[in-house]
């Protein structure tokens, strides 16, 4: 059996803030359909930059290194190109957006990535049964998507929404953002249940994590310690278990 | 390159769409000499071949515009108009008054198709009477004879004047009066035309009531005079558009609309202004100077105005509602976009005079480019506007950093059981909100145009469900090239 092409092939990728401070110093990582991994490291150490440089985020320098996604150059991708070829972002801080309904941002997006893959438009009634067999999977109500885009939800909601977008989305690539952070036990639960149904043979999802709390739900393949804007450690699930017993101060030590 | 500047490139690749209705239709034109006298008021008077009284009345507005000065206290930079230079009536030249619209010239009707107004009723828009008042006067109206079953009245109004004059000599300038204001009563002087309607006790009207009004002349300007009355327990919906060709100079739009609603009358009146805006350099532009008043004159009556207002280089306008029936309502909903150069002055007032009236206001104002936007309202109680009632929203969005918003309430209430609201808001189209759209598969330009469209919702749904969608695209179209 040949080993299979991967998904998403970083090289030596460095990167810098507007005011020069480089932030991601040499990246390499190697992501393959059907896996799942979980980057993990101490605030500042680049987690959320390298989420941030991957999805096209603007006011970031690439100074250096390659990203190959799909055979196909990342980083020469406009943002929204990345997300129609099927790249998505969990937001850690999802953003609000007054009077757009929740359903009708999510058609608009669902139409854009179809018209892009050369798909017909979902009408409002496919869309409608596509989104009722996916609210139950995140315990969402339907009120929630009448209402405007993560206005007025609560933290918890908003980490729904974004998992429940995703399931919609149904992307290549998700990069799931400190999804865990500020949820509690049940949201928590609802979340990782989500995430869960949706891993499959040609999906892959980078979970981006400060604490080993949700991996006791989505168990990674591949577990990688961020340092200093490098990766300094990687391992199998068993690495997360080790690293919330020793803190992030010993990381690296071994590498 | 950083994302955004990749937003930037996007954007204005898109953008030089431009001004869609700029185009001039050729066509022979019966024009008054430049200039504004006494005699010209008599040319369009003749013209127009009307009564003694009328000629009289704009003869008085005259000798009062000349005591007037242009006001100056709204937050605008214009260059000063030569009022001399204008020209004040053209009339597209056609056999004197078409019977029906086989008699209308056919490059009339293919201007108007051309804009999207199909005039002959075949082909008309379904649901919708147009009157299409082009330069000076008006070229047709569609859905006359059906209206008239119902005694619905609406026509030109020249053909109010001498069908009608009865009805128009007892309305007319008893909301804007000639004197009221320098541009009121410099379109008293030389209206030329303009759209009438008068609903029957009773009755709702069936469909819309629309005026399409269409500048084509150079150095001309456009004066047309509105007369809307709602007879008792009446109901009409009304929707006015505006398009103009792409002109170098400035050009004058200084209109009149009167809306009387009387007992349990209810006028909803709706405007999508989308005159020339000039070009990016602020050259050329149309100079919409207007007055709109309302009012509610007997018990429970409703006036709604609803704007869009995305043309003009200069906008000076303050729909507004009398409220002197006990139990009446106004409403203003507004939507003032200025990109480029545009600027706006815009808002309403609300007169309350009759017990426990209600008015509620939402302007929303959004500037990009350097666009400077001000909204401008008046909320007066009356001492006898017992329990009246205010609510004023004005939300302002800005897009890019050379741009303005401005809000200018002034509250003046002289009863204490009033009740009067205000609350006001600045936001930005943060890169935030942009990021999270297109990490969604969204372009930069649809994504800019959803967060408009939804911080416009409160006002957008207030329009007649046709129109919606236009003017939607519209504010799409007014905002490309505006990120950044």
């Amino acid at each position: 059996m040949t080993a299979p092409r991967p998904m998403l092939e970083i090289r030596n990728l460095h990167a810098r803030l507007a005011d020069g401070r480089e932030i991601l110093r040499g990246i390499n990582l190697t992501v393959n359909a059907g896996e799942v991994h979980a980057i993990m490291g101490p605030n500042g150490s680049g987690k959320s930059t390298l989420a941030a440089v991957l999805t096209g985020r603007e006011g970031y320098e690439i100074s250096a290194g390659t990203v190959t996604y799909l055979d196909r150059s990342l980083l020469a991708m406009p943002a929204d190109e990345r997300a129609r070829e099927g790249l998505f972002l969990a937001f850690q801080y999802p953003v609000e957006i007054p009077g757009v309904n929740n359903m009708y941002f999510l058609r608009a997006a669902i139409n854009a990535q179809r018209r892009h893959r050369g798909e017909p438009e979902l009408d409002a009634g496919q869309f409608l049964r596509a989104v009722r067999a996916k609210l139950k999977l995140l315990d969402i109500g339907e009120d929630l998507l009448q209402r405007a885009v993560n206005v007025g939800f609560s933290g918890g909601e908003k980490k729904r929404n974004e998992i429940f977008q995703m399931a919609m989305l149904e992307p290549r690539l998700a990069i799931l953002d400190e999804t865990d952070s500020g949820l509690d036990i049940d949201a928590l639960r609802v979340v990782a249940r989500g995430v869960n149904e949706q891993r499959a043979p040609d999906r892959a999802i980078v979970m981006i994590t400060h604490y080993q709390r949700l991996l006791g739900y989505v168990e990674p393949d591949h577990v990688h310690v961020l340092q200093d804007g490098q990766i300094v450690e990687s391992g199998d699930k068993d690495l997360a278990v080790e690293l919330e017993r020793r803190g992030y101060g010993a990381v690296g030590d071994a590498a | 390159m950083t994302a955004s500047t990749d937003t930037l490139r996007t954007v204005r690749s898109l953008s030089q769409e431009g001004y869609k209705y700029g185009f001039v239709t050729d066509i022979e034109a019966d024009e008054a000499p430049p200039g504004l006298s006494e005699e010209t008021i008599r040319f369009i008077s003749a013209k127009k071949e009307e009564p003694d009284w009328l000629l009289n009345w704009r003869i008085d507005a005259f000798r009062a515009w000349q005591k007037m000065t242009q006001p100056n206290w709204a937050k605008l930079h214009l260059t000063p108009i030569d009022y001399q230079a204008a020209t004040y009536y053209s009339a597209p030249k056609q056999t004197a008054g078409p019977k029906s619209l086989d008699e209308v010239d056919p490059e009339l009707l293919r201007t108007y198709e051309k804009l999207g107004i199909p005039l002959r009723e075949r082909e008309a828009l379904a649901g919708v009477a147009v009157d299409a008042v082009f330069d000076s006067i008006s070229v047709a109206t569609t859905f006359k004879e059906e209206l008239a079953k119902l005694g619905i009245i609406f026509c030109s109004m020249g053909e109010a004047v001498r069908e009608h004059p009865d009805l128009v000599r007892r309305y007319l300038g008893t909301v804007v009066p000639q004197n009221d204001n320098f541009f009121a009563a410099l379109n008293s002087a030389v209206f030329s035309d303009g759209s009438f309607a008068y609903i029957p006790p009773g009755i709702r009207c069936p469909m819309e009531l629309s005026t399409y009004f269409r500048i084509n002349a150079a150095k001309s300007g456009q004066f047309e005079r509105t007369l809307l009355i709602a007879d008792a327990g009446s109901y009409v919906s009304y929707l006015e558009g505006c398009t103009a060709p792409q002109r170098d100079e400035n050009q004058l739009h200084a209109a009149v609309v009167e809306l009387i609603a009387h007992e349990d009358a209810q006028i909803k009146y709706s405007t999508v202004q989308n005159w020339y805006p000039g070009d990016a350099e602020g050259r050329g532009g149309i100079y919409n100077f207007v007055t709109k008043r309302g009012t509610c004159r007997g018990t429970r009556a409703k006036i709604s105005w609803t704007q869009v207002e995305t043309g003009s280089a200069i906008t000076w306008k303050y729909p507004s509602c009398v409220l002197e029936g006990d139990h009446s309502v106004g409403e203003f909903y507004s939507v003032a976009i200025t990109n480029n150069r545009q600027q706006a002055d815009t808002g309403t007032k609300m007169i309350h005079i009759g017990k426990d009236t209600r008015s509620t206001i939402v302007a929303k104002g959004i500037s990009a480019g350097r666009g400077q936007n001000t909204y401008r309202g008046l909320v007066r109680v009356q001492p006898r506007a017992q329990d009246a009632r205010n609510h004023t929203q004005c939300d302002s969005l800005l897009i890019g950093d050379r741009c303005g918003a401005h809000t200018v309430p002034y509250i003046e209430v002289r009863n204490p059981s009033a009740r009067v609201e205000h609350e006001a808001t600045t936001s930005k189209i943060s890169d935030d909100q942009l990021f999270y759209c297109r990490q969604r598969g969204l372009s930069a330009e649809d994504a800019v145009s959803l967060i408009v469209n939804g911080f416009c919702k409160e006002v957008l749904k207030e329009l007649p469900m046709e129109f919606a969608v236009e003017a939607q695209k519209l504010l799409a179209v007014s905002l490309e090239g505006s990120v950044g």
